[in-house]
């Protein structure tokens, strides 16, 4: 198994809330893609020599019955993203797939709690589809700026156990941060592990109370991304330290992540808290 | 037909590398191409001691090209060695090792420890990287600084030597000169540009350096310039012309102008097969125009509009 590059065809683009859905045929990609990975996407014929955008995958249709599709969420920030927007059904993207480590499931069913923030909530329902196959519990807990940005909270009420929303205006759910409710969930559900996507503060933040927790957490990162394939070095995270020359090591997410352990993140180099580990 | 080129003494099956810094150490390309296929592979930058590089964001998109700030991270010298090299090798990959240092003795403690290394074909000396801590590590804005590391690298390697410089000077040609005079093999024209972006909606740097090495079709033209003015100067010395290759015609381009070879280095940030693909149109640029390799380009550059 390795990432292959295909052009495809796109099948659908639709708005989901604030953000944007396409979905793509890609037999070859979504044979192999497990939750937690990223496909790598080019729009067009653009000359201006544009380069690829990383996105965690949503949602997988294997190819047999279905046609083999990959759907990818994003929010339009910027000239890449407002190219893709404007896709349209049988336009062609070349994509490069699937990149990056997974998530690891759970070796033995267990509860499991499912933390995303914004449109870093999309490769949690790919994750949380998983899970319940592997007979395992999923509770969700989703946060948002507001209620509009809140992704596909539905789907997390379908796929989910239990839903937990939050925002930071409270127009939906409580008002305040994911980590909020999160002791008290993971003390209510028993959960015996965290897996989290979303921007950095937030896995910082959730990573240490799993670990106060003494659960194991495993996050998702989005980092700056050139290749995709582990040549530029540019989306590198710091993960503790190497052998004897004291120095972190920068871990390339493309390759090593986008999943990492909590606990495996220098979180301090980054300019938030370390986790602790519970007594 | 058959493409190879002789670099330097060095028979390479292709004119088209992979360009330093823009294929990190070969094995991760592993199963994207066939690393024996390729005209070489330039590697990354390695350094005597393991070296972090600089915080994120590294990297920013900017028109028909983008800016990095890198740093320079790599294993260092003995962890290339061990790893990454033996790895080539062992995949039949032709291997340009490219060594950067924060003086002479450093680049020559190098060229000695890589000396004999099975699978070693040339030694590119990063002589110009612009994400350094001081300009003064960028050697090739001064001729006799540049000199100087060439000279202490000859002095401790049979490798042939490839000399990378930068546009970032007012007389490249006088820089050329000087590290052919000091003993380089050939030259490898250029590295990325000096350059900076601002977002502003923070009002910020967009990289955490603030500086970073501008790469991608924005710089061609100013690599294209280059090669035509150092082959006009010094004719007869290898060249090796990159920046901004992402198609045939483009390396066909540096071809032209007096380039021996080519390498692609940000294209591959879009397109992992992109040297492969360079390399297979260049086979067809040159079938339709009825040239028989690619060492007879420069001669039939018609120099006038």
């Amino acid at each position: 198994m390795s990432p292959v590059r295909e052009r495809c065809e796109v099948l659908e683009r639709r708005r989901v809330g604030a953000y944007q859905a396409l979905t793509l045929v890609a037999p070859r990609v979504a044979e192999q893609a497990r939750p937690g990975q990223f496909v790598h996407l080019l729009a067009g014929e653009d000359r201006s020599f544009p380069l690829r955008r990383p996105f965690s995958i949503h949602r997988v249709e294997r190819p047999g019955a279905a046609l083999g599709t990959v759907e990818v969420v994003f929010d339009v920030v910027g000239a890449g993203t407002l190219a893709l927007s404007r896709l349209r059904p049988h336009d062609v993207v070349d994509v490069l797939g699937p990149l990056g480590r997974p998530f690891t499931p759970p070796a033995a069913p267990t509860g499991c709690l499912l933390v995303g923030g914004g449109y870093g909530t999309a490769p949690l329902f790919f994750l949380a589809t998983e899970l319940r196959v592997r007979r395992c519990r999923v509770d969700f807990v989703i946060g948002a700026a507001s209620a509009g940005r809140l992704l596909d909270a539905m789907e997390a009420k379908r796929l989910g156990h239990s839903l937990t929303l939050t925002t930071d205006d409270g127009s939906a759910g409580r008002r305040g941060q994911v980590t909020d409710p999160l002791g008290d969930l993971l003390a209510r559900t028993g959960a015996g592990q965290v897996y989290a996507c979303g921007p950095m503060p937030m896995l910082a933040a959730v990573s240490r109370v799993a670990a106060a927790a003494g659960v194991p957490c495993q996050v998702a990162v989005e980092e700056q991304m050139a290749c995709g394939t582990g040549i530029c070095f540019s989306c590198v995270v710091p993960v503790g330290v190497e052998g004897p020359t004291g120095l972190t090591r920068m871990a390339r997410s493309c390759l090593e992540g986008p999943v990492f352990e909590g606990t495996a993140i220098a979180w301090a180099e980054l300019g938030h808290p370390e986790p602790e580990p519970s007594r | 037909m058959n493409l190879s080129v002789d670099l330097c003494g060095v028979r390479l099956r292709t004119p088209v590398l992979a360009a330093s810094g823009c294929f990190g150490f070969g094995r991760e390309m592993a199963g994207w191409v066939d690393l024996a296929a390729l005209g070489g592979v330039v590697t990354k930058s390695v350094s005597l001691e393991p070296r972090r590089g600089r915080p994120t964001p590294r990297m920013a998109e900017t028109p028909s090209g983008m800016l990095n700030a890198i740093g320079l991270q790599n294993p260092g010298v003995e962890a290339f060695c061990a790893g990454d090299l033996r790895f080539l090798a062992d995949a039949g990959a032709t291997v340009v090792a490219s060594l950067v240092g924060r003086n002479p003795e450093e680049f020559g403690r190098l060229a000695a420890r890589l000396d004999g290394e099975p699978g070693l074909a040339l030694i590119e000396l990063n002589l110009s990287c612009p994400n350094v801590e001081h300009r003064g590590e960028v050697f090739a804005t001064d001729p006799a600084a540049a000199a100087e590391v060439v000279r202490a690298v000859k002095r401790a390697t049979g490798t042939p030597v490839l000399a990378k410089l930068t546009a970032d000077v007012t007389d490249l040609v006088a820089v050329a000169r000087a590290v052919t005079d000091a003993g380089a093999d050939g030259l490898t024209l250029i590295n990325t540009l000096l350059g900076m972006a601002v977002d502003t909606r923070t009002r910020r740097p967009r990289l955490a350096a603030v500086t970073g090495g501008l790469s991608g079709p924005a710089i061609r033209p100013v690599a294209v310039r280059c090669v035509w003015q150092v082959a006009q100067a010094l004719p007869g010395m290898p060249i090796v012309g990159t920046g901004g290759v992402v198609s045939a015609e483009d390396a066909a381009e540096l071809l032209l102008v007096g380039a021996t070879a080519v390498a692609v280095g940000t294209g591959s940030f879009i397109n992992p097969r992109a040297v492969v693909e360079v390399a297979d149109g260049l086979e067809r640029y040159l079938a339709t125009h009825g040239v028989g390799s690619p060492a007879e380009l420069p001669a039939l550059f018609k120099a006038e509009r």
